[in-house]
């Protein structure tokens, strides 16, 4: 779907982004990780065109995007920014519209679009009207993130989307993001600076210091086999919390059955994280009688044996 | 009530001078507007243009504005043109910079954003940077609209009209009910386009479009019709400064007296000697002492029907100085009948041409006619205050003074220059912020006492006038003349004379002649 290959930028003489170069399947979502300085928000503003860079190419679908005509290849991706950027003159209805409206759909296809996304983010339907201000910050950013989908774009871009809210919003905001992306199959790139971020949105992480990739990979390979000091240095923050988080009902299987053998628990779905609401709800739904106590004495176990 | 009375009495003129007024400011705002616009807008774009394009529409602004209108005259003319040139030059500060902030201050977020969902250049303009700009631009706007409808009350100066005719006009004429006829309804129009514009700045943009080509076009209409209605059919051309317009001793005798009527335009006093050597009028009134009329080669008509007063020029000054400094009238009577005509106006041609200071003209002055003391003041003493009004030979007399004054006396002596008109001079000396100015017997007569009855003999005798005159001011006010200087400022029109159509004109009986034909 998006092919990067070889890409390097420099600003004032400076190389901010050094021969990078990645690759993302349909569907796939990637974490661009890195410190302020690492380049990872060049990389993403070059995918649609808001930067160009200096050496190598990118693909999307095979195609290069210079051969792109820049606004009909932006009006193609999907853009999320950690400011939301909404047009402070423009209704949430306006907002969502945008892009449709660049793409002249029909009036009333637009106005059902912006009802059926305003349900899925969990906004009520009469915040049409209302003006960006009116809402929270949270509440921005799930109109940011409507707007950055109306189009049915395949491909969405985020920069920082969360890092402006508040802890507590921010899990429900990524949560609704993530089922909305899942449902979607939506092909994504998340700029962030934050690990649990990488971690709880992405398949992939690509870790970047100074312009240059470090290392792409599952979170678990980046915890468990760094390939240099660097990424084994940056991972090593709050490791424990980033290991529980990684942990999947996959691996503490065998000892919740070992300990309680009694408890039946084969149709759990075996790759979902623990930390995930969509575990919490299956975990309800398939255990009504479930034992939090139970759940962290495997955990425990598990942690025991693994590190 | 005098004003209802002056209002009601000159209703159609007041209301064609709103017209006028409305529409310079309208027709220089729009101009300003149709071009600070998009100049705000490019420098938004390259910055590097910004500080080089502020700065030069800034220094616009701190031109002085009769100066700037003195500036139009060689490169613009009169009349409306120019005035609508120097409005608009005025107006494009508070407008380019408004825009140029307004769209600058546009979160640099919104547009990212804009440019991410892929909107062309234009469309981010149209659709998110001015509409996010357009409160701060409208506040430019109206800044500069008040600054226009304050200014455009100096087109009156350049013969453009408005409601500065009726100001200047009343300035000089020493007439409140006229100043405040022209003031007030400038103050209102300022409040009321002010008012206008925050309430389109509030409502919705296509109510604004419509109200504005509906109403814009009649204006413009009016203001045209208005304004062209300054010049008549009639070849010739004249410019007076507006106390001449106003006075019976000015234009109005002299139109009864030799039974023509001419078409003209209001002129500063400043400038319209440099209106008519440009060449863009025929004849104006002017002063007999000025300078100007000898180095533009221009040609006083004889007043051969003795219209106009005799202007000899003398001090007016405060009872309570003399008594205050029991030498000063015997020391100020030591220039009695000194500057003779020909004495004044070398003096002014050295200030005005030669480049000489009025302080070392009137040293030499003192010098030659053995006036002059050296002596040290006494810093102590209270300063006395003279007063002048802003042309050159008043300047000039006022320095004779203060060095007479302060060489013979001892007394220092504080010059307050630049009383722009008679009234402004009249009114500090009465209230004592000043002690003393040099004031024309003609002016006292026609303007101070603004005497209907006074005896018709009176005027070209200087001792009877002089007389007359302290006799009635020193009932009125605690104020009196002292001795005459010798030479007489008198009113007069004058033509160019290098223009041949003048050749044969002599007097004003023979340009009533000619204007007839």
């Amino acid at each position: 779907m998006i092919t990067v290959n070889g890409v390097s930028k420099i600003f004032a003489g400076k190389t901010v982004v050094n021969d990078v170069s990645l690759k993302l399947a349909k569907g796939e979502k990637l974490a661009l990780l890195g410190s302020s300085g690492s380049g990872k928000t060049t990389i993403l503003r070059m995918i649609n065109r808001l930067v160009e860079p200096d050496d190598g190419e990118i693909l999307i679908e095979g195609s290069p995007v210079r051969d792109y005509d820049a606004h009909t290849l932006r009006r193609k991706i999907g853009y999320v920014i950690q400011q939301t950027g909404l047009f402070p003159h423009y209704t949430v209805e306006e907002n969502i519209s945008i892009v449709p409206a660049l793409l002249k759909w029909p009036k009333d296809k637009i106005r059902e679009t912006c009802v059926d996304l305003l349900e899925r983010l969990h906004l009520p339907v009469d915040y049409l009207d209302r003006m960006p201000h009116q809402l929270s910050g949270g509440q921005q950013q799930r109109v940011g993130l409507a707007r950055a989908i109306a189009a049915n774009q395949d491909i969405i871009l985020m920069d920082e989307p969360f890092s402006a809210l508040d802890p507590l919003i921010r899990k429900s905001v990524r949560d609704d993001f993530l089922s909305i992306i899942a449902e979607f199959k939506k092909t994504v790139i998340l700029v962030t600076h934050d690990i649990q971020e990488a971690i709880t949105f992405s398949d992939h992480i690509c870790l970047l210091s100074e312009g240059k990739v470090q290392q792409i990979g599952t979170a678990e390979t980046l915890l468990k086999s760094g390939h240099n000091k660097f990424v084994d240095d940056f991972m090593a923050q709050d490791k424990l919390w980033y290991q529980i988080n990684t942990i999947t009902w996959n691996d503490i299987a065998e000892y919740y059955t070992k300990l309680y053998p009694n408890d039946s628990i084969s149709d759990v779905p075996e790759s979902i994280h623990l930390h995930s609401r969509i575990f919490e709800d299956s975990m309800q739904h398939v255990f009504a009688k479930l034992d939090k106590e139970k759940l962290w004495h495997s955990i425990g176990w598990y942690l025991k044996q693994h590190y | 009530m005098p004003m209802f009375q002056f209002l009601f009495d000159n209703a159609q003129q007041l209301l064609q001078q709103m017209i006028v007024h409305l529409g310079l400011t309208a027709t220089s705002l729009a101009i300003a507007v149709l071009i600070g616009l998009p100049l705000g807008i490019f420098i938004s774009r390259k910055q590097r243009f910004a500080s080089p394009v502020l700065a030069a529409t800034g220094m616009l602004q701190t031109i002085p504005s009769i100066a700037l209108l003195g500036f139009m005259i060689p490169l613009f003319g009169i009349g409306v043109g120019p005035a609508i040139i120097a409005l608009f030059l005025y107006a494009l500060l508070p407008i380019v910079r408004n825009t140029f902030t307004g769209i600058s201050g546009v979160d640099n977020a919104v547009v990212d954003a804009a440019k991410g969902m892929g909107m062309t250049a234009k469309q981010i303009l149209l659709k998110v940077q001015l509409p996010l700009a357009m409160p701060v631009i409208l506040a430019g706007i109206r800044t500069a609209t008040v600054i226009n409808v304050g200014v455009a009350t100096l087109a009156a100066y350049i013969g453009a009209g408005g409601l500065g005719e009726f100001i200047f006009g009343g300035i000089a004429l020493n007439n409140s009910e006229m100043i405040i006829a022209g003031a007030v309804p400038a103050a209102l129009l300022a409040i009321v386009l002010d008012g206008l514009l925050a309430y389109f700045q509030k409502a919705d943009i296509r109510k604004s479009v419509k109200f504005f080509s509906v109403f814009v076009p009649i204006l413009l209409v009016g203001f045209v019709l208005q304004s062209s209605g300054i010049f008549v059919k009639s070849g010739i051309k004249a410019a007076f400064s507006p106390e001449f317009i106003g006075r019976n001793d000015g234009l109005p005798g002299i139109e009864k007296q030799y039974g023509f009527k001419i078409p003209y335009l209001i002129i500063a006093p400043a400038l319209v000697y440099k209106a008519m050597n440009e060449g863009y009028v025929d004849v104006i009134d002017g002063y007999t002492t000025d300078s100007r009329i000898k180095a533009y080669k221009f040609k006083i008509l004889e007043d051969d029907l003795k219209t106009m007063p005799a202007y000899f020029a003398a001090p007016l000054i405060r009872q309570d100085a003399l008594s205050s400094y029991p030498d000063l009238q015997a020391v100020m009577n030591l220039l009695s009948g000194k500057i003779t005509d020909s004495t004044i106006l070398a003096l002014n041609y050295q200030v005005d041409f030669d480049q000489i200071s009025p302080k070392h003209a009137a040293t030499a002055f003192l010098k030659s006619t053995d006036l002059y003391r050296n002596s040290v003041v006494d810093k102590g003493l209270a300063p006395i205050k003279i007063g002048s009004k802003i042309f050159t030979e008043q300047y000039i007399l006022v320095e004779i003074y203060k060095q007479l004054i302060e060489g013979h006396l001892q007394i220092p002596v504080e010059a307050i220059t630049g009383l722009g008109g008679t009234k402004i001079c009249f009114e500090a000396l009465i209230n004592g912020e000043i002690d003393l100015y040099p004031e024309y017997t003609g002016t006292g007569l026609e303007v101070l006492l603004s005497d209907k009855k006074k005896p018709a003999s009176l005027a070209a005798n200087e001792k009877s006038t002089l007389t007359y005159l302290r006799k009635n001011m020193e009932s009125s006010w605690d104020i009196t003349w002292l001795e005459p200087l010798g030479f007489n400022n008198s009113y007069a029109l004058m033509v160019n004379a290098n223009d041949p159509t003048y050749k044969h004109i002599n007097n004003i009986s023979q340009l009533a002649d000619h204007i007839l034909q």
